[in-house]
């Protein structure tokens, strides 16, 4: 284990695990309201942030974490006020941010298309400590929220109108999101780049849904395989001198399909001892005959589903 | 016990730049069961977003147990099932995590102590659907879907139901276990708002039924006949016209 040895190796595992940890656990959210390519839109509206932390010859980091959470929450407005359709919304937000972007750091002060390349894709080994830091913390305040508030923002994310009845502020869950979404998105800029970090929050989470049945192990599942993934491929970069966010990025979906190309056969397991169960339940209380019926006719076809 | 749980008074709504309700008064008294019937469009279901607040009024009053629907915060009080044909979202879940999640309203700071998942697993036993409880929603049928629905509702043991469309593609089987779950709340005192396209194998509990037509309260009092006679499965539709004649004193339900 040679990679140690080096501090910039060191940062950049860090900053690697804290982003494998994070991504997945907010994208479940947007998966679950069926808005996965949210965390793109926010990677685009950072762009512009980027390009605007090149002109005003600031640290770019923090400009695109300011302009990512003022998009998300635009977009969020947009949403609610229902002033635009979700998708269109969404299309005007990757146009603009990544046209911003580039405009932006065209005007800025010997500012190259080049320079932005490194937000674009990621740079890992240029991850300083002061990045590490502004890592650190704000992967704590994402993890502090997506755990600490998971019941609620399950309620939200499943079923808005309903969670409304429950007395939940589902305006402020859902800013509190679509912040969070944007914090990561800058988290993940460095490790995977702009343009790749919406994969880590949402391929980790389908990859999951192939095994797990409960939204409880999803997220661990999740959470997991985006460490390893972020892991894996910082290592492999390492020794192959390959880019460390592509090599993230098709690890996740190398860990989709196999776990795709599992999920059938697990799934015909599951179904069997299912109908085994509702059998031994059946036979000793004959007065729920008629329902059990229901219920192991219908039940097969459901559960080989997806 | 007379007082009004739910009360609207000229209420106006409007969807983009429609008028949707136009003045509607509407009053559910303690331990009533009402049903709002209609055509498609006609208002039914934005009349119940209305009175839980997600579509915004435009003028009138809706109160809530006698307060003012704004200013209205004992949510665990109410128990909503939304016109859903499905129970699950863009992510697996199983039946009692979203079953929990009707509890939130009674849990401090989203935690579920022990009384909170006993409350869950009797909304579950309520609805016929213990045995299922660890699996996934997806894996369930459209009628079952809307007993987890029911399910959510009911684990905050609410003392109001108001249910959007209940029976939407339920099957005959789940339409029977709904009826004989709403029949224990209704014995229980629960007050029942809810929507629906036929009465069905509930009409024998409706003691009011309240038709709309463009937004406006067309009939107020015992469930048409016409709508008993064609409530039968297999008829789609409503005859809100034929209210109009229709033997208004043939019941006593009113009294």
């Amino acid at each position: 284990m040679d990679l140690l040895n080096y501090a910039f190796m060191q940062r950049a595992l860090l900053a690697a695990v804290l982003v494998g940890l994070t991504a997945p656990a907010v994208g479940i959210y947007l998966v679950q309201r069926r808005q996965a390519l949210m965390g793109d839109g926010i990677g685009h509206v950072a762009m512009t942030g980027v390009g605007l932390g090149f002109l005003l010859n600031s640290s770019p980091v923090w400009v695109a974490t300011l302009v990512a959470v003022a998009g998300s929450v635009l977009m969020e407005l947009i949403r609610w006020y229902g002033k635009a359709r979700g998708d269109i919304a969404l299309a005007m937000l990757f146009y603009g941010g990544m046209a911003g972007g580039v405009l932006l750091t065209a005007l800025a002060p010997g500012g190259t298309n080049a320079g932005l390349t490194t937000y674009l894709f990621g740079s890992l080994s240029t991850v300083s400590s002061s990045d590490v830091t502004a890592i650190c913390v704000l992967a704590a305040l994402v993890l502090l929220v997506t755990v600490g508030l998971r019941r609620q923002l399950f309620a939200v994310s499943q079923d808005e109108e309903f969670a409304r009845v429950t007395g939940l502020p589902v305006r402020a869950l859902n800013l509190l999101v679509a912040v969070t979404a944007a914090v990561t998105v800058t988290v993940a800029m460095r490790v995977v780049g702009l343009l790749l970090v919406s994969a880590l929050m949402v391929v980790p989470v389908a990859a999951a849904q192939q095994l797990a049945r409960s939204f409880a192990a999803t997220f661990a599942i999740a959470v997991a395989l985006g460490v390893a993934a972020t892991l894996g491929g910082t290592t492999v970069s390492y020794y192959n001198d390959v880019p460390p966010g592509a090599t993230i990025v098709l690890l996740t979906i190398g860990a989709f399909v196999l776990l795709t190309a599992l999920a059938t056969p697990l799934a015909r397991r599951r179904a069997a001892a299912d109908a085994r169960r509702a059998r031994d339940v059946r036979t000793p209380v004959p007065q729920d005959e008629a329902e059990y019926d229901l219920t192991t006719s219908e039940g097969p076809a459901g559960r080989h589903g997806p | 016990m007379d007082e009004p749980v739910i009360s609207l008074r000229t209420v106006r709504a409007e969807l983009g730049a429609k008028p949707v309700l136009r003045g509607i008064d509407l009053t559910v008294r303690h331990g009533e069961v009402v049903a709002l019937l209609g055509a498609n469009g006609s208002g039914k279901s934005t009349t119940v977003r209305a009175i839980i607040g997600q579509v915004p009024v435009v003028s009138g009053e809706i109160d809530l147990f006698g307060v003012d629907r704004r200013r209205f915060r004992q949510w665990s009080r109410v128990g909503y099932v939304p016109q859903r044909t499905t129970a699950a979202g863009g992510v697996p879940a199983t039946v009692t995590e979203v079953v929990a999640s009707g509890r939130l309203s009674r849990a401090r700071f989203g935690l579920l102590r022990k009384v909170d998942h006993v409350a869950v697993r009797h909304a579950l036993e309520l609805v016929g659907l213990a045995d299922r409880a660890k699996d996934p929603v997806d894996a369930l049928s459209g009628g079952q879907h809307q007993r987890v629905l029911i399910a959510r509702a009911l684990a905050s043991e609410p003392e109001l139901l108001i249910m959007d469309e209940p029976m939407a593609g339920v099957d005959l089987a789940s339409q029977e276990v709904l009826a004989d779950t709403l029949r224990e709340q209704v014995s229980r005192g629960v007050t029942v708002l809810l929507v629906l396209h036929e009465l069905g194998p509930l009409e024998p509990l409706i003691d009011r039924a309240v038709v709309l037509r463009d937004g406006c309260v067309l009939h107020d009092g015992p469930p048409p006949k016409a709508l008993g006679q064609h409530a039968l499965p297999g008829h789609d539709h409503v005859h809100p016209h034929d209210d109009a004649d229709a033997d208004h004193l043939r019941t006593g339900l009113l009294s």
